[in-house]
């Protein structure tokens, strides 16, 4: 029997991604150094993090606190005793010649990552997380390189996956619900034009009927989900190919082309590493007790996933709503603010969902840095529930308060946008539209039922879109029928 | 990544190996006379391997204590010019080194 080339059905994907996130902490894991993106090269550097010999490195407290945070938000055992290894390897980017790691005794061990691929959940396994330090950056010359040591140094967590992920797809949705873990837990900023999540891939690919794994490949230092996803879709189908094609897949490291859109092999003197990892001997061990482990535990916040069903369950939001709100949890905390303070639930959903998110991304405006707060949006919510506004009139409302703030009240005050409800002022109104468009008028009496719409739409115009078009289409229809 | 772990063998040192590694040059003289000279620390090694040490706890520092700590909190570091003062090539901010192969 002959395989159809590349046919997926075929054969089984086995993924495992070691993603490296750098921490949210005000200074460098070793050093006083300032941990921050974006300055001068060279400039947030001392004699330690140079790897000047002779300097000690000490740990910094926060670092570990924000690990070991990330561990239980991940459902991982934390280790109560946890050791520093170094790691050797020369490189310009690598200033004392090895990167303090952690070996065989990282902080956290075994987690669980939940995830939803095509409204189908599964569980990822998470192997360890510990914690080591960043590297230089370093950029390319014609003849030369240059090192900027500013981010050697900077915390960084290595979060070890399972090989359990399955498809792009996965390996996907795996990324993005971990970046709304960290998120919510403030671990980290998780920004990835600023390098904050680099992920290392391991993919095979074996035929269905096989039970010991293929041939493992890694893609190195991907720094984007969507370039994740991309070098995957690519990969699994080269595997798969050369493997339909009789050929075998030779163990090594590949290196994702974002321009071409292929993975090219790396030469192998590149990454043939012994790393000789030993016991750090400038740094003692971590030993963390119950209390404080389980004093961190108690400030762990909601998780995305469980917000997410809260937000099902207490406010009777659809799924996707849910999930779409509970995404970011300053969005989640704004949802919440607003809905509290309106009561109109689903309302305050619809704004968020519609409105609000979509000026948010016109304006590349986080949510923490909008002008309407939560409390305006109810009170604008409540304006069109009293029918004090209408719709349209609210959408502006809306638009002015999400770009200059204030108070919803004053602004339908300013721009005169209270509803025109009274019925002299709407006789106006009809009176007008009906002797403009006798057509209109006598199309209706004849059976064209849409001559009515047409004649409210006058009625809206003519009160510059404050009449209330409820009370306008009754009146209209009224005074037609019987007139 | 963890690293395969090699040369589990404590009982040989490859010392071109080794020297590769710690990119140290070794002359032709040099491979024989390290490699005699570790052979005999192994030699010593295993003399303390014989010792019966199943009721010591295992050591990997030589101190006594644990967590030890910074706080979070910024430091003043080396100002720019004094960072770069000492390197031998400089360009732009950035310490200038033989090309990297990426
Ligand atoms: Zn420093």
């Amino acid at each position: 029997m002959t395989r159809g080339a590349g046919d997926l059905m075929d054969y089984r994907v086995t993924i495992g991604l070691e993603t490296h996130v750098q921490l949210k902490t005000q200074t460098k894991i070793w050093c006083g150094c300032r941990n921050r993106f974006g300055q001068p090269p060279n400039t947030d550097v001392c004699p330690v993090c140079l790897g000047y010999p002779g300097t000690l490195p000490v740990l910094n407290r926060e670092s570990v606190r924000l690990t070991v945070m990330a561990g239980l938000m991940l459902g991982c055992r934390i280790n109560e005793r946890s050791t520093f290894d170094r790691k050797s390897y020369f490189y310009p980017d690598m200033p004392k010649n090895y990167q303090i790691s952690q070996y065989d005794e990282p902080l956290c061990l075994g987690g669980r990552l939940e995830i939803e691929v095509n409204g189908r959940k599964k569980s990822i396994g998470i192997t360890r997380i510990h914690l080591e330090e960043d590297v230089g950056k370093s950029i390319h010359y014609e003849q030369s390189s240059g090192v900027d040591f500013n981010r050697a140094g900077t915390p960084l967590m290595e979060i070890v996956s399972e090989p359990e992920i399955e498809s792009a797809d996965e390996a996907f949705a795996y990324l993005t619900a971990l970046k709304q873990v960290l998120l919510y837990g403030g671990i980290s900023d998780c920004n990835l034009e600023e390098g904050n999540i680099r992920s290392d891939i391991n993919c095979s690919v074996r035929p269905v009927e096989r039970e010991e794994l293929g041939t493992k490949i890694e893609i190195k230092n991907m720094n984007t989900f969507r370039g994740v996803h991309r070098s995957l879709v690519y990969e699994i189908s080269r595997q798969i190919n050369v493997l339909n094609d009789g050929g075998s897949i030779s163990q090594e490291t590949r290196r994702w082309n974002d321009e071409t859109g292929v993975t090219e092999a790396m030469r192998t003197k590149e990454y043939a590493h012994d790393y000789r990892y030993f016991p750090e001997p400038d740094l003692m061990p971590v030993v963390l007790t119950r209390e404080q482990i389980e004093g961190w535990r108690a400030t762990i916040p909601e998780l995305p996933g469980d917000r997410r069903a809260r937000f099902v369950r207490e406010y009777g939001l659809s799924e996707y709503d849910a999930g779409v709100l509970s995404a970011d949890r300053n969005v989640a905390d704004y949802y919440e603010e607003a809905a509290r303070a309106s009561g109109h639930f689903k309302a305050v959903s619809n704004w968020i969902m519609t409105d609000m998110l979509h000026a948010m991304s016109e304006g590349a405006i986080p949510i923490q840095e909008v002008k309407i707060t939560p409390g305006a949006l109810a009170g604008l919510i409540d304006l069109v529930d009293r029918q004090v506004i209408n719709r349209p009139s609210a959408k502006r409302v809306f638009t002015i308060l999400f770009e200059k703030g204030g108070n919803p009240a004053d602004i339908v005050e300013q721009e005169g946008l209270s509803q025109v409800r009274d019925t002299e002022s709407l006789e106006t109104y009809i009176d007008e539209a009906i002797t403009a468009h006798p057509q209109s008028v006598s199309d209706y009496r004849s059976g064209k039922k849409a001559a009515l719409k047409f004649l409210v739409g006058q009625v809206m115009r003519l009160s510059k879109g404050k009449a209330d078009p409820q009370m306008a289409l009754e009146m209209l229809r009224e005074r037609l029928d019987t007139g | 990544m963890m690293a395969q772990e090699s040369s589990k063998n404590t009982r040989h040192i490859d010392v071109a190996y080794v020297a590769q590694l710690a990119r140290m040059q070794l002359s032709d003289k040099e491979v024989p006379l390290f490699q005699d000279q570790l052979n005999h620390i192994l030699h010593h090694v295993d003399t303390l391997m014989r010792l019966d040490v199943d009721d010591v706890e295992p050591t990997s520092h030589p101190f006594p204590g644990e967590n030890v700590y910074r706080d979070d909190e910024p430091r003043e570091g080396l100002a720019h010019e004094a960072a770069m003062k000492n390197a031998p090539k400089t360009r732009a901010g950035f310490y200038v080194v033989p090309k990297i192969l990426e």
